[in-house]
């Protein structure tokens, strides 16, 4: 059995930002990385990228050995977790290695969700996770003439985008009433959604799958809830992720949907901690703990782990987890930092719409305080709009202006109070 | 740890005029939009703001970066940008805090500042010398791998600049040096030694306090006659025994044009043994010989100008140094150690003491920025051919009381008293200007 006195499992951005900040306090503690991955490290941001061809699989990975060396890391691939042991400080993998450890980070992130579909468990369908699974989704777009997609959030609708522009013939299927659901608001959404349109991807809001079609395991058309069939030649399933967490069994660490995490990372054992889409930890709004599932809140978790693993003094506990992304569509952008205020009757919600242009923003502010930005096609700040929510910064004095130029009021603001 | 150049903003310099953002246009797109600017200054109620990259030590656009597009160049310290890498996700943007990497769908890409290969159009084009090129980490680069002269653990107390001064002067002159501390807080701190150990790696002696200049004029002479003129002699004196008690040796040795290197650590009085007052002491300070009382209201002579008086010697180079400004006292150094290979070099080096004025050990170096934006202390260099002339010229110099408030031994001063020394250093910049050419 391998002992290490750090073991991080999981190489993604919250595995990674673990490692950085192990190292800026402990330089020499023996750190060990465990993924279930055959490759380098990468993020799975990545992928629809890697369907498209814009980023080459080979240059994909976000460090290099170089830089595994140069912090002393011992990166172990196709290590998968298969359970640990808590009251011994031992975990196991698939192929059969052990270690004991001293501090053991859980960042082993999210695989997708897949709904129960009658039939669909018979056919070839995929799903956008790994690199793996973008490598087979390019080779599959390859021949195929007509594809649906389960899911508009950000993994369906960026594939369906890919998979348009590779001369498919793409409907998209949502349950949920319109576009990326959860990151953008209605209005946004719309223009989202026309631009999907404009460029003859169709859209079903409000619909599920009801069955899929096969011939020798391959898709060929899908029924939804109402009956109607569509020809599916590809199927892509983009419903959501969930954690991957099935090695807990035993372990006594708590969970809910995600492992349960405190301001520090912490799980419910001592020496364990967990961050990134597998943590569901404190949210900045509201009383319960989420799954926040994003990548920059995976790095700032990740950090806030690492830091409290080596006993860095400096660290500062986790302010909670903000809503925050950003979706590129057709060479366009939508971004949206914090909450909507909508159905807030305390939130001042400002909004302008230029839909012909394609052009949004809304600001909602509660109490003086910014509680949420989003805009589409106009550029924004997201880093200073974070920081601003988070901080609190009272915007009762230069409101008008910051209503009126979001932009340059929100850099006169960092610049005057973080300078 | 390497160290790197950054671009540096004094917003009380800048006058809105956005000669950077069309430069940085300029440079970045061939054209003036300001749209294609990484650089942006923007209008606050009464001052101006910036908006740049800061080239972070821990960035988080890199670790935000889901495409390994961006990353943190060791040898510069710039956070690099590779187009063929980036997807153009913008997950960079949401990790800057500071609006330094930014997006606008006119230029098509994420856009950050990166320094223009180490010679920034912006800072060329800044009229106002608001946008300045730090270059403090080129000292670091050259001095760094060269021997530190001086012993771990001596006993300066804390916030003094003196250790640093010395480390960064011992270094730079070089182990050909024989070093003379006359008494005061440099010999304290154990420069000279205990037990028969010094705290240098260099010879060093113990003057009395009269006679550090005739010594080090002894000591030349001989090595000179043995045909060792490549021995630099170093006095690190402080202002007591250099503008009191030391005055005459060096106003003797000055007079002669002796080659040495003579530094004066002015932490204005003898902050060693008690807080007694010296001819250096400036007006209205509260020390243990000019007291606050019903009828004192600490000193009321003003100092002597001794780098004014060591200009009127027929010394080769006089300047004043601020450890604040390393580069500005580095430029200082070369031309003196120069200089003194075959005349007399003077620096005056401002030394503010958090023990006997009485201030934060954290505010030293403030203090002394303070000091030279005020023009409390003026940062100038003087040769009999150039004449004098000011190294760091402050346009808008702050009002005295800026500098006088947060320091203890000026915390009694009355209104009438402030404007008096705002009075005085005025005419002593008014004094120094005649001596321009």
């Amino acid at each position: 059995m391998l002992h290490t006195r750090y073991l991080v499992v999981g190489a993604s951005h919250a595995g990674l930002e673990a490692v950085t900040a192990i190292r800026h306090w402990d330089a020499e503690g023996s750190l060990t990385m465990l993924t279930r991955e055959p490759h380098r490290p990468y993020s799975p941001t990545i992928l629809p990228y890697v369907v498209s061809g814009r980023s080459k699989p080979e240059r994909v990975a976000l460090k290099d050995e170089a830089w595994f060396a140069a912090r002393k890391v011992d990166l172990r691939r196709g290590e998968e977790l298969v359970s640990i042991d808590t009251a011994n400080a031992v975990v196991r993998t698939a192929s059969g290695n052990a270690w004991t450890y001293e501090r053991l980070l859980l960042a082993t992130g999210a695989a997708p969700a897949v709904p129960p579909v009658e039939g669909l468990k018979d056919v070839r369908f995929h799903v956008l996770r790994t690199l793996d699974d973008a490598l087979a989704l390019r080779d599959a777009g390859a021949g195929v003439k007509t594809a649906v997609v389960l899911g508009a959030g950000l993994v369906g609708l960026h594939a369906a985008e890919v998979l348009s522009k590779a001369g498919i013939r793409v409907v998209v299927v949502e349950r949920q009433a319109h576009a990326l659901p959860g990151y953008l608001d209605a209005p946004a959404a719309e223009i989202v959604e026309t631009a999907f349109r404009d460029r003859g991807i169709f859209l079903l809001f409000g619909r599920t799958v009801a069955s899929v079609q096969d011939r020798d395991g391959n898709p060929v058309a899908v029924t939804l809830d109402d009956g109607e069939m569509l020809p599916a030649e590809l199927l892509l399933i983009g419903t959501g992720v969930r954690p991957v967490m099935d090695y807990l069994a035993g372990s006594g660490i708590e969970t809910q949907q995600g492992i349960l995490v405190d301001d520090t990372m912490g799980t419910s054992v001592p020496n364990v901690w967990a961050a990134g889409d597998v943590a569901q930890a404190r949210a900045f709004f509201g009383a319960a703990r989420v799954i926040n599932g994003i990548l920059p809140d995976a790095v700032e978790q990740g950090r806030i782990a690492g830091m409290a693993m080596a006993g860095d003094p400096s660290l500062k506990p986790y302010v909670g987890g903000l809503p925050i992304n950003t979706f590129p569509f057709f060479g366009r952008h939508a971004v949206s930092v914090g909450i909507s205020g909508e159905g807030d009757p305390a939130a001042e919600i400002h909004r302008r719409v230029d839909a012909k242009a394609g052009l949004y923003s809304r600001i909602a502010i509660k109490d003086g305080r910014l509680i949420g930005v989003c805009t589409v096609g106009m550029p924004i700040d997201a880093g200073v709009m974070w920081q601003l929510i988070s901080r609190r910064v009272d915007l009762e004095p230069v409101k008008e202006a910051f209503v009126t130029a979001p932009l340059d009021t929100g850099r006169t603001l960092m610049s005057r109070l973080w300078r | 740890m390497s160290s790197y150049e950054t671009i540096a903003f004094r917003a009380q310099d800048c006058d809105g005029c956005m000669k950077c953002v069309t430069a940085c246009a300029q440079a970045k797109s061939g054209t003036d939009d300001p749209v294609h600017s990484r650089i942006s200054i923007l209008a606050n109620a009464d001052a101006w703001e910036l908006a740049l990259c800061r080239q972070c030590g821990d960035p988080k656009c890199v670790s935000n970066c889901p495409s390994a597009a961006l990353a943190k160049d060791g040898a510069t310290g710039v956070i690099t940008w590779d187009a063929d890498q980036c997807v153009n996700c913008l997950l960079c943007t949401v990790g800057c805090a500071y609006a330094g990497i930014t997006y606008d769908a006119r230029v098509g890409h994420v856009a950050k500042c990166d320094m223009c290969d180490g010679d920034p159009a912006c800072v060329k084009a800044c009229p106002t010398g608001a946008l300045t090129l730090n270059t403090a980490a080129r000292i670091h680069r050259r001095v760094a791998d060269r021997e530190d002269l001086f012993a771990p653990g001596l006993s300066a107390c804390q916030g003094c600049n003196s250790e640093l001064l010395i480390r960064h002067t011992l270094r730079h002159v070089g182990p050909n040096t024989v070093v003379a501390t006359p008494p005061g807080c440099i010999p304290g701190m154990g420069t000279v030694g205990y037990n028969g150990r010094t705290g240098t790696k260099v010879p060093v002696f113990h003057p009395l306090l009269t006679n550090t200049a005739s010594m080090l004029t002894g000591i030349k002479r001989y090595y000179n006659r043995i045909g060792r003129d490549d021995v630099q002699v170093l006095a690190l004196a402080g202002d007591g025994g250099t503008s009191d008690a030391g005055f005459q040796s060096l106003s003797g040795a000055a007079e002669r044009d002796e080659p040495m290197l003579y530094i004066c650590v002015d932490n204005e009085g003898y902050m060693n043994t008690g807080m007694q007052a010296s001819s250096a002491t400036t007006y209205g300070s509260w020390t243990s010989t000019t007291p606050v009382g019903e009828r004192l209201k600490g000193k009321s002579s003003e100092a002597k100008n001794l780098p004014v008086v060591m200009m009127m010697h027929n010394c080769s180079y006089v300047a004043t140094a601020a450890t604040a400004f390393l580069e500005d006292f580095y430029e200082k150094l070369d031309k003196a150690i120069e200089v003194s290979k075959t005349g007399m070099a003077y620096l005056h080096v401002f030394a503010p003491c958090p023990t006997g004025w009485r201030f934060g050990s954290d505010r030293t170096t403030d203090v002394c920025r303070l000091a030279v934006e005020t023009n409390f202390f003026a940062l100038w260099e003087y040769t009999p051919d150039k004449g004098l002339r000011f190294t760091r010229p402050v346009a808008r110099p702050k009002p005295v009381r800026e500098y006088l408030t947060g320091i203890g031994k000026y915390k009694h001063l009355n209104d009438e008293q402030v404007q008096h020394i705002q009075a005085t250093v005025e005419r002593k910049v008014e004094q120094l200007r005649r001596f321009e050419r």
